[in-house]
């Protein structure tokens, strides 16, 4: 039952096949040149940073090393980044998960958990400069105390923060809400059912959260140059004078001139983008392995 | 419909307005508290963050001898404080519309490919890739920046200057590779992965529908987006070019390692000089006394200020789209 009378149907006219297709060819142009500068980076870094990538540089500090010498090492700044970066994480992390908590499991539609929602959002851009200027201002400069980790740590911390909650309050809200009600059916007070059920349930995907949090604090440096300061030895108290991190160390070594250190400012970056790396590939395996209970 | 049934068990669950934080008991009590008390510290240190920098701010404006606001000197520390923002103010804005004219439209195509034209199973993989870019710290950047990236840059700011050196903006008598251009680049990169991640977001909210309508008429691949997807998602691509803007003006250390510095303001982006906030702050402070820091803290806070407004709107231009959804 064809009918004759229908014209034959015409492909797509040449003008707009042209469009199309150059549209095309620029779309994966952009994709190309966004690929240019991570393997450039990627790649000179692991290229330079290998001169000096050795045992030496993960077991001595600067200390007593003069401006035109070779040797040397990050010891003390890969101290310092752990341990900033851990007390960081002690402050961060109970306070993020805790209004995470308040977000989803609390606040829902109150005033004030929309009020807390879209400060956390503001505060995700907050300049880290900025971050750093304020805990200068109100930790070294009003209360006196001097540069210390610590002083770095809570600068961090407060960078950490919304990155904490937004990924906390990804994962509860995830939570089935038949596990909430099957537990207070049997009669669990609401805490105990935050603790023992939600949480845990949500539990792999905040961790994957929170080690994204801890993979964007470790680079940052403007912060810690205000409130740590820089030393070339090895301090192993954070409460107490200046440390060193491997960011910092990275900004110091490639502001002089000698060959030396910049070398040693290739090898730190090396050191901190490979734990960076590491970070968001564990992060993103352990996402990929148990993936929250959803919908 | 499971959405459906799950928001009604949520609100049923959760209580409306008007339900408490706990039952009463101690422990549910104590749990509530805290989880309040954690979200009102948040809210806390935003305004501490603006009350402790303008508390320490003040002493330093009020011993500046120049206007703040239209001043182009930076000397806090001379027996004579002078000092202003206007220059900062300038590198700072130069830099980051640079970056954001440069970065916006390729992360927009980034996030076009991976939604529309990359295979289905890469998409994710892909969008990882992009993600790295975040990943890479700001030093790093600044470290590659300085010691690979300008050297590059020297040869095409001679290329610019040598064949368009009639344009104002590639003007100037000595052009190397620290300029402004230079800076604007590397923010450029450093903000790709946030414009690209948020518009991929928007455009896979787009409705099915609507791609299947415009196909179902005949349209080629790039009418489907032209016609169905752009205009749904463009105040989600507004405000993640803006969210990107806000990172651009806040970043510090990469732009304090490529950029030389020098005073005043000068619309040849070739040249090496210019300056930003958050450059100023990192190279300076080192040196800065008393005076000095008041007036970088008081420069932190015009900074504060100028990306809380941009991140405000930004998140406002998403808080009313999804109204409309």
């Amino acid at each position: 039952m064809s009918t004759p009378n229908t014209p034959a149907l015409r492909g797509v006219s040449a003008g707009r096949k042209f469009k199309d297709r150059s549209v095309q060819v620029l779309v994966y142009v952009a994709f190309a040149l966004a690929v240019i500068p991570l393997v450039s980076v990627l790649w000179t870094v692991i290229q330079k940073g290998s001169k000096r990538f050795d045992g030496a540089f993960f077991t001595h500090s600067l200390n007593g090393i003069g401006a035109n010498d070779a040797g040397g090492g990050a010891y003390h700044a890969i101290i310092g980044t752990v341990e900033q970066v851990a007390l960081a994480s002690i402050i961060a992390i109970p306070i993020g998960i805790l209004t995470a908590i308040y977000l989803v499991e609390y606040g829902r539609d109150s005033r004030l958990a929309k009020v807390v929602s879209f400060f956390v959002d503001v505060m995700t851009g907050l300049p880290s400069i900025v971050a750093g200027l304020f805990i200068l201002a109100f930790w070294l400069l009003l209360l006196g105390f001097s540069y210390s980790g610590f002083a770095g740590a809570l600068a961090l911390s407060i960078l950490m923060m919304p990155t904490v909650v937004r990924a906390a309050e990804e994962m509860l809200k995830l939570v089935p809400t038949d596990l909430r009600e099957a537990s207070y059916a049997l009669g669990v007070p609401r805490w105990r059912t935050i603790c023992f059920v939600v949480l845990p349930t949500a539990f792999t995907g905040i961790i994957t959260g929170i080690m994204l949090a801890i993979a964007r604090v470790m680079g940052e440096t403007a912060p810690l140059l205000l409130t740590v300061f820089v030393t070339s030895a090895i301090n192993n108290n954070a409460f107490e004078g200046p440390q060193m991190a491997l960011p910092l160390f990275i900004f110091d070594q490639a502001g002089r001139p000698n060959d030396t250190a910049i070398d040693r400012a290739w090898a730190a970056a090396l050191t901190l983008i490979v734990i960076i790396m590491l970070l968001n590939l564990v992060a993103r395996v352990i996402a990929r392995l148990r993936k929250p209970v959803s919908r | 419909m499971t959405s459906e049934t799950l928001e009604q068990g949520a609100s049923g669950a959760l209580g409306g307005r008007e339900r408490k934080l706990s039952t009463g008991r101690l422990g549910d009590r104590l749990f509530g508290i805290s989880a309040k008390g954690s979200g009102i510290l948040l809210l806390l240190i935003i305004a501490a963050i603006a009350v402790f920098l303008i508390a320490k701010a003040i002493p330093a404006l009020k011993a500046d001898k120049a206007n703040f606001l239209t001043s182009q000197a930076w000397s806090p520390d001379a027996a004579e404080p002078r000092f202003g923002i206007l220059q900062l103010a300038f590198g700072t804005l130069l830099s980051s519309v640079i970056a954001l004219i440069l970065a916006t439209p390729v992360a927009i195509g980034i996030a076009l490919f991976i939604a529309f034209y990359s295979p289905r199973r890469l998409a994710s993989g892909l969008g990882y890739v992009v993600d790295l870019l975040a990943a890479v710290p700001s030093v790093v950047y600044g470290l590659w920046g300085l010691q690979f990236f300008v050297p590059k840059m020297a040869s095409v700011a001679d290329f610019l200057h040598g064949n368009f050196g009639w344009i104002p903006l590639f003007g100037g008598d000595s052009v190397g590779g620290q300029s402004i251009l230079t800076a604007a680049v590397v923010l450029a990169i450093m903000i790709l992965p946030i414009i690209s991640s948020i518009s991929r977001e928007v455009f896979l909210q787009v409705p099915q529908p609507n791609v299947e309508a415009a196909l179902a008429l005949g349209a080629t691949r790039w009418e489907v987006i032209r016609m169905a997807v752009l205009p749904f998602g463009r105040s989600g691509m507004v405000s993640a070019a803006m969210l990107g803007l806000g990172r651009a003006l806040g970043e510090t250390i990469a732009v304090a390692m490529v950029l030389s510095t020098a005073a005043g303001i000068s619309l040849h982006i070739l040249k090496p000089g210019g300056n930003t906030f958050a450059a100023n702050i990192a190279n300076t402070f080192g040196m800065a006394g008393n005076t000095g820091r008041g007036a970088l803290i008081a420069s932190g806070l015009v900074l504060f200020v100028i990306t809380l407004i941009v991140n405000m709107l930004a998140r406002a231009i998403v808080a009313r789209r999804k109204e409309f959804v």
